[in-house]
């Protein structure tokens, strides 16, 4: 029994992390007032980026930050689009769906001999909790990556930063009247930038983040809408840091009961165990949070000086 | 003269092809970067379209499933509504037709309609509760939709992969029976007086017999035209754009917008549900296979709704060069080994681009506003 309440934890922690990694960079993204449904593209190209500079330079740390890195320059793209040329959210979010794991899978390719599949890298990032050494008792089960503390940082670094800094009080303004904060003297364009630039960097790192601790490798299927479900788990969270997080533990614990139920116990078909996270998520969504409610200017595009 | 250059700019139809153009030039760019020649490589994609009737059919045959899709997401788009789940509305129709398909076995006259009836239903049940969803509880689409369409993609693993329907030796369901099938022509190029009449005829060969010969190319066409009068010429297609532009306003003017989130909802989910449908008659294996990830049928339909900018008649043309791109990414990994996802970075360079020339229209105003002004001095 303990070592079965074990798993479970160790599964959803580690689900979980990318999820929220990259849920929380779609809250300070859409806090600021920028739509971000790019998130699958970043991710993807974060966890190309994590699996080739963390093979190539046997360093998974640094495979990582270069996820993040990358996912920030993807997000620049958004940013440019969406603030500067004003131009639809939607659209250019979703172009960055196509073009991320278009040129993730490219690029695979073109740095690992036409295989879509990276060669694994030499060692994951490190686990903060693994007990294998407790062999033969129920402990040995717990398993917990360094990403899962990370993810919990940063939940409580953009909670901390949206909700006790001056700076977090402006983004949030941002969000639901722009030109106000424009009143105060902020610049609203510089600090939108920096949330989406944000928002992309925490995103590339959830996808160095699957390539780097869950998996060793990049593939074609490694995100796989995981941005997706990041972007569900912001609106189900209602655009809260927490509620993200909770929605995307929620996400982890379905995916554990999926991998336990699956373990042979039960007699259900697997398709329709891995149904469950979904149909559990939309029960969710009826009978505890109800009506999602977006910032005010969210997906407006603000032009200085217009009423 | 500039007047007319600038009025000719600020047409959606102009601004679509400079992003096409754009998208071109990235790729193009990609490639060079890459080491692979871009002259020989939009050679072979332009053969690879246009060297054999055959393929051109088939960038036709291919596109009709995304032009329905793409009509469904542009349909809810001009009603304010975001339908990101036309990939599990796809899915979860050609799921129930095949159920059906496969089940009945009635004459053609009433086994036709009732398959794609049953994935049209299929497709609108799904579409309408996320509208439902929304109208009742106040939930996101997208949220919902996204969920939607993970809830189909399994579904459709599981009826693939059960007893009853599965095809033993294989990830997928049986084929429907064959009074199902919208093929034209079938029977007859199969058999020996067929073969002998088109074997004296390269063109109808290639364009009958090597292909899935059907019309549902004409029905989206039509389904096309239909959603256009649907939209702009009647009353309900008012009341849904009013809803769309500004809910408030249409609430005001009596217009009842949570009961037309739900019927947008519902229309939508059965276009994309057509286009799933159409998918399982028209086109061989005419069955389902159990899925690992997406096939992107809506997601592209998505994209190419974008492209053409959310007016359906745009999504006829965006769809068949959408279809023509995707065809001969396929060509261009065979023929010189350059990987076929350049076709998707090309698409997805082409819809940022289409997301920034928006931008055009109001540039060459000002450029017209301050030479008028020059003008006067």
């Amino acid at each position: 029994m303990l070592s079965n309440i074990l798993i479970a934890i160790s599964i959803t922690l580690m689900y979980s992390a990318p999820l929220t990694l990259a849920a929380m960079g779609g809250v300070i993204s859409e806090r600021s007032g920028i739509v971000n449904i790019g998130i699958e593209g970043m991710m993807s190209i974060g966890a190309l980026a994590g699996a080739t500079v963390g093979y190539f330079s046997n360093n998974a740390w640094l495979g990582l930050l270069c996820a993040g890195l990358a996912g920030a320059i993807m997000s620049l793209l958004h940013a440019v689009a969406s603030i500067t040329f004003k131009s639809d959210q939607t659209v250019s979010g979703i172009a960055l769906n196509l073009i991320g794991p278009g040129l993730a899978m490219f690029l695979s390719r073109y740095f690992f001999n036409g295989a879509t599949l990276t060669i694994p890298v030499p060692a994951k990032l490190p686990k903060i909790i693994s007990l294998k050494s407790l062999q033969n008792t129920a402990f040995s089960n717990l398993n917990i990556d360094v990403t899962v503390i990370l993810a919990v940082f940063v939940v409580t670094a953009t909670w901390f930063l949206l909700y006790k800094t001056k700076w977090g009080l402006r983004i949030r303004a941002m969000g639901e009247h722009p030109a106000a904060v424009d009143t105060l003297g902020v610049s609203v364009y510089k600090s939108r930038y920096f949330c989406v630039i944000a928002s992309g960097f925490l995103a590339g790192l959830g996808g160095g983040t699957v390539t780097l601790a869950i998996i060793s490798q990049f593939t074609p299927t490694a995100i796989s809408g995981q941005g997706f479900i990041a972007l569900a788990a912001v609106i189900f969270g209602k655009w809260r840091p927490f509620g993200a997080y909770l929605a995307c533990l929620l996400f982890g614990f379905s995916q554990a009961l999926v991998v336990m139920l699956g373990g042979g116990t039960v007699n259900i078909p697997s398709p329709l165990l891995a149904m469950i996270p979904y149909v559990l998520t939309i029960i969710m969504l009826i009978v505890f949070v109800g009506r999602s409610s977006a910032p005010k200017a969210s997906g407006v595009p603000y032009q200085k000086g217009e009423r | 003269m500039i007047e007319k250059i600038a009025k000719f700019l600020k047409t959606p139809f102009a601004c679509t092809s400079i992003a096409v153009v754009c998208g071109f030039m990235v790729a193009c760019g990609i490639l060079l970067v890459t080491g692979y020649s871009a002259s020989q490589s939009l050679a072979i994609m332009v053969n690879s379209v246009f060297s054999r009737p055959k393929f051109i059919v088939n960038v036709i045959l291919k596109s009709t499933p995304i032009i329905l899709t793409a009509l469904s997401v542009a349909f809810a788009f001009k009603a304010g509504l975001f339908n990101i789940g036309a990939e599990g509305q796809y899915i979860i129709s050609t799921v129930f037709a095949t159920i059906v398909g496969i089940l009945c076995d009635f004459h053609p006259a009433i086994q036709i309609p009732l398959v794609i009836l049953s994935g049209v239903a299929a497709g609108a049940i799904f579409g309408g509760l996320v509208g439902m969803l929304k109208s009742k509880f106040g939930i996101h689409e997208v949220l919902t939709s996204i969920m939607f369409n993970w809830i189909a993609l399994y579904f459709c693993n599981y009826i693939a992969l059960s007893e009853r329907f599965n095809k033993p030796d294989s990830d997928g369901s049986y084929p429907i029976n064959p009074s199902g099938f919208t093929l034209l022509l079938n029977d007859w190029k199969f058999s020996d007086q067929g073969r002998e009449f088109l074997r004296n005829n390269y063109f109808l060969n290639d364009v009958i017999l090597k292909t899935d010969f059907n019309l549902n190319f004409l029905v989206a066409v039509v389904v096309a035209v239909l959603s256009w009068v649907m939209i702009y010429k009647t009353k309900k297609g008012y009341e849904l754009r009013v809803a769309g532009l500004n809910p408030d306003a249409a609430q005001n003017a009596g217009i009842n917008v949570p009961r037309n989130i739900f019927y947008t909802m519902l229309i939508s989910g059965a276009l994309s549900g057509l286009a799933g449908a159409l998918s399982i008659t028209g086109t061989s294996l005419h069955g389902i296979q159990s899925l690992a990830m997406f096939e992107n049928y809506g997601f592209n339909g998505l994209s190419v709704a974008l492209i053409a900018g959310s007016s359906p008649v745009g999504c006829i043309f965006a769809g068949l060069m959408f279809s023509a791109l995707i065809y001969s990414g396929q060509s261009l990994q065979f023929k010189i080994g350059a990987p076929s996802e350049i076709v998707n970075i090309m698409i997805g360079v082409i819809v940022f681009f289409v997301a920034l020339v928006r931008i055009v229209p109001s540039l060459i105003n000002k450029f017209l506003e301050r030479k008028a002004k020059l003008d006067v001095k």
